[in-house]
Formats: structure tokens, C-alpha cells, sequence
């Protein structure tokens, strides 16, 4: 991708100011890290860190009808959802491979709002355009910023900028229209880190004054900026699935650990026949977090083999700067996915030997 | 936080003449590059390298590199303490995080490398 494409978010100036090393990711040049991905995926584990995720895309789906077009959309059960709370959930094709996976927010009774990963903002918004029946679908993404604010002091750095009483948003709840340091926001207690935090987003020219505000908040509680670098490494400690290396359109819910996010007793969704005789038949293949017994680090597309032959491949990797060790996620016949099966993994022409274990890496306490 | 003393090469790497013996490690910018060093795969001592051939990888949180070796010869000396700390690549790139000390053909190979004002100028680097 030619690089005078790239698209920025309205950061991009204070991510530069602030010394952070910019990268393309998803069609955008965001930043990957600013004082390091060890220190700052260290800084979110132990105190708080700010991400810059307004690459992300939002699709709003409106109207009359909206929760049915939205239940027949995910896989997930939208009708349980009262306004002001939200789920994580794959959107499927016929063939129940993954389209995406999102965070669905309901903002009234027939009004949602859907966070969706940047490569796939424009697939996404097609096929939810394509899907809404009655109910209209609007692309927001140029609208709306969004950053992370993830820790366990994202709460107390959140609360001297609000009048609002954070204890009394639960996880994956949200409220519209909150006032941040004077702006006019949608707080969510969601994130992608593994630890507490919030997800919040504000009007595009909004989002330098709320970061400024934050970072201000944020220094005596030892906040720092993150990059895209430690969003990777902590989602990965946390067993979250990352659309493009770990899931995509040839992978359904059921061979992801995300068969908790279909629901085949709700209304009938996209995918969800295919599905049903998938779960019957049983999967063929199933991603499965494994732990490296050395330190050399698995590689998304590097080759796993048991007892002699390959029998899948890694789909992430990385050294977990937490757990201080090498871990990495990958498909496996499903005859290799209980935990404690040995594995090995061919890194550099090297078998090296790995276990699997369960998700997640990193729980916090 | 580019010792004058020391000859550069191409991919990164730096040799110090010591006595007949070169040591070898990478520069600040290709630690800094690389962000984090979390496993450095060097070989065992009585290897062979080779100039410019691959003699090892190091690997960070977010990529993999190969290392070059800057001059022909025989391992003499490997640092085995970046098995459990390969993070002094990145906070002493010139002092503990050296990886290999190699017995060369011939010293003077180390002449085809760069000295310092020439590897600043690669690195787009201002001049001391």
C-alpha cells in the first residue's frame, strides 16, 4: 500500500509531538510505540495506558426493525441487550466464516451502534448495509474518535475528569453522552488489555483535547501512551482474537474459542445453518493458545507438528512481556487441542517444542 | 551513542578489535529498530562465519532479524548471558549485550567496514 494513502486519525500530530514511531495498520498510519512496547504493556498491567484507536470504525443501524436486522447480522443475542449496554460478537457469512468481530452497543431501543475493526470498516458497513432490512445503516467512522483507556487506575484517572459515578458502570455497559473533561463522550467499560478500562469515544476534532486531558489526569497515576505494539501484546496475553491473523472469512466461531458468542437459541441468523451442522459434525480444527518451552518466538504462519507431522499453524505470536514467556495461538487437528498436548513449532527450520494451554495467558486478579 | 572506536557494518552490526580477537554486536539504531530484544540464537563456540553471512537472529516482541557477521572466522567466545537477559541488547548494545567474540581469517577484513562518520551518515544520523 503506498504510503501517500494512508489514512491518519486526528492524533496524528500529538502521537509525532510525543515521539511515537508511526506504522501501517489496516490502511492507517498509527502509532506502533512511543518509550517501548515492553514498558508500555507494563505501564497498562500495573497503572494505565492511552491508545489511539480511532482507526476503528463505527456503523450505526437505525430505525424501525434495527434489533431484527442486528440479531439476523451477529451471532450473538442482541435482544438481551437493554439501551446502554454492549457485547462482543462475530458477524458471519452463509458459510459461517467470520466477516468480522465487533462490539455491538445498544444506544435506544431501535438504535445501534456497531465498533468494528478498521481493515474491515468498509467490508463491514457493506455488508450490515446490504443485511438492514427496514432500519438504515450509516457509516460514522469519519464522525467519531476513539480512544483506550485500560489499567487498574483507569477508573480513579477517569474520575477526576467526570461528575459521573463510574463504580455504577459495569463491564460492557456504556453511557451516552457523558461529559469528559467538558466534551461531549461515550464511555464504555470495554477494552481489549485483559485489565479494567474504557473504551471512549468523542467527536473526531475532539479527540486532541480529550487525550491532552487524560495524559494531564493521568501522570500521577503513572499513565502512560501505548502504541499499537502493546495492544498486541497485551490482547494476546489475554487470549483476545485479532480479525486478519487469528480469525477471518475461511474460520467460523465454533473452530475460534468464540462458540460462547453463538447463540442457536435466539432468532435465525446469518450462518447459523452452517454452523448447526458444523457443531454436529463436530470441527475439524481448533484454535488453541500454546506455551513455548524456550524462548524463541512462534510467528503468525509458522508450521505446528505432533507426533511427527504438521498438523496446523500459528496464526500469533509473541514473547508476553507480563508472563515472561513465548506464546503464541494457532489452529490444530482437533485431536491435538486438549491442554498439556505436546506440540512442537518449525521456527526457523528448528522444531521447537511448546505445549498447549488455556486461554487466556493472563488473567488479572 | 556510536563509539568512535568501533567499525560498522551495513546491516547494523558493530566489531571492536580486541588484541587479534573482534567482537561483534548490533548498533544502537538497530536495537532501538528492533524495539524490545526478548531472544537472541547465536552459535555455539568453534562456528564458523562468515563476512556478511548470517551468524545468528535476534528477535523482539514485534519482529525477527537476521545477524551478520562483520568478519570471517572462528567463535571463540559466545555471550551466554543473553539467554535469560537479552533485554542489555537494547540498554548496552556496546558494552553487556555484545553476542560473539570471533577469531578472524584475517583482520584486515575489518577495513572494508565502516567507520563511524560513514555509518552515521547511513543511519541518517548527525556527524559528532
Amino acid at each position: 500500500m503506498a504510503s501517500t494513502h494512508l489514512k491518519r486519525t486526528s492524533l496524528y500530530d500529538v502521537h509525532r509531538a510525543a515521539g511515537a514511531r508511526m506504522v501501517e495498520f489496516g490502511g492507517w498510519e498509527m502509532p506502533v510505540q512511543y518509550a517501548g512496547i515492553v514498558e508500555e504493556h507494563h505501564a497498562v498491567r500495573t497503572a494505565a495506558g492511552l491508545f489511539d484507536v480511532s482507526h476503528m470504525g463505527e456503523v450505526e443501524v437505525f430505525g424501525p426493525g434495527a434489533l431484527e436486522s442486528v440479531q439476523r447480522l451477529i451471532t450473538n443475542d442482541a435482544a438481551r441487550l437493554i439501551p446502554g449496554q454492549g457485547l462482543y460478537s462475530p458477524v458471519c457469512l452463509p458459510s459461517g466464516g467470520i466477516i468480522d468481530d465487533l462490539t455491538v452497543f445498544r444506544l435506544t431501543g431501535d438504535r445501534f451502534l456497531f465498533v468494528v475493526n478498521a481493515s474491515r470498516t468498509e467490508r463491514d458497513f457493506q455488508w450490515i448495509a446490504e443485511h438492514t432490512r427496514a432500519a438504515t445503516a450509516r457509516d460514522r467512522s469519519a464522525d467519531l474518535a476513539l480512544l483506550a483507556l485500560q489499567g487498574p487506575k483507569a477508573q480513579s484517572i477517569l474520575e477526576r475528569l467526570t461528575r459521573a459515578d463510574l463504580t455504577r458502570l459495569a463491564s460492557f455497559h456504556f453511557t451516552d453522552g457523558l461529559e469528559v473533561a467538558g466534551l461531549r463522550c461515550l464511555v464504555a467499560r470495554t477494552g481489549y488489555t485483559g485489565e479494567d478500562g474504557f473504551e471512549i469515544a468523542c467527536a473526531w476534532d475532539a479527540a486532541p483535547a480529550l487525550w491532552s486531558a487524560l495524559v494531564e489526569a493521568g501522570r500521577p497515576h503513572g499513565l502512560a501512551p501505548a502504541g499499537l505494539g502493546a495492544r498486541d501484546t497485551l490482547r494476546l496475553e489475554a487470549g483476545y482474537m485479532l480479525y486478519g491473523n487469528d480469525i477471518d472469512e475461511t474460520a467460523t466461531p465454533l473452530e475460534a474459542p468464540l462458540g460462547w458468542t453463538v447463540k442457536f437459541d435466539k432468532v435465525a441468523f446469518i450462518g447459523r445453518e452452517a454452523l448447526l451442522a458444523q457443531k454436529a459434525r463436530g470441527v475439524a480444527r481448533k484454535l488453541v493458545g500454546f506455551e513455548m518451552q524456550g524462548r524463541a518466538v512462534p510467528r503468525h504462519g509458522y508450521a505446528l507438528q505432533a507426533e511427527g507431522r504438521r498438523i496446523g499453524q500459528v496464526t500469533s505470536g509473541t514473547f508476553g512481556p507480563w508472563i515472561r514467556k513465548s506464546i503464541g495461538m494457532g489452529y490444530v487437528e482437533r485431536a491435538y487441542a486438549p491442554p498439556g498436548t505436546p506440540l512442537q513449532v518449525e521456527i526457523r527450520g528448528r522444531l521447537e517444542d511448546a505445549r498447549v494451554v488455556k486461554l487466556p495467558f493472563y488473567r488479572r486478579s | 551513542m556510536y563509539p568512535k572506536d568501533l567499525r560498522y557494518s551495513s546491516e547494523h552490526e558493530w566489531a571492536r578489535a580486541e588484541g587479534g580477537r573482534v567482537r561483534v554486536g548490533i548498533t544502537r539504531f538497530a536495537a532501538d529498530r528492533l524495539t524490545d530484544v526478548v531472544f537472541v540464537e547465536l552459535p555455539a563456540v568453534g562456528a564458523k562465519v562468515t563476512y556478511m553471512q548470517p551468524f545468528g537472529v535476534v528477535e523482539s516482541v514485534k519482529a525477527v532479524s537476521d545477524l551478520y557477521s562483520p568478519v570471517s572466522g572462528t567463535v571463540v567466545e559466545v555471550n551466554a548471558a543473553l539467554a535469560d537477559t537479552p533485554e542489555v541488547v537494547n540498554s548496552d548494545p556496546y558494552g553487556k549485550g555484545w553476542m560473539i567474540v570471533v577469531q578472524p581469517d584475517d583482520l584486515r577484513e575489518l577495513e572494508q567496514l565502516m567507520p563511524v562518520e560513514k555509518y552515521l551518515g547511513l543511519i541518517g544520523e548527525p556527524a559528532t
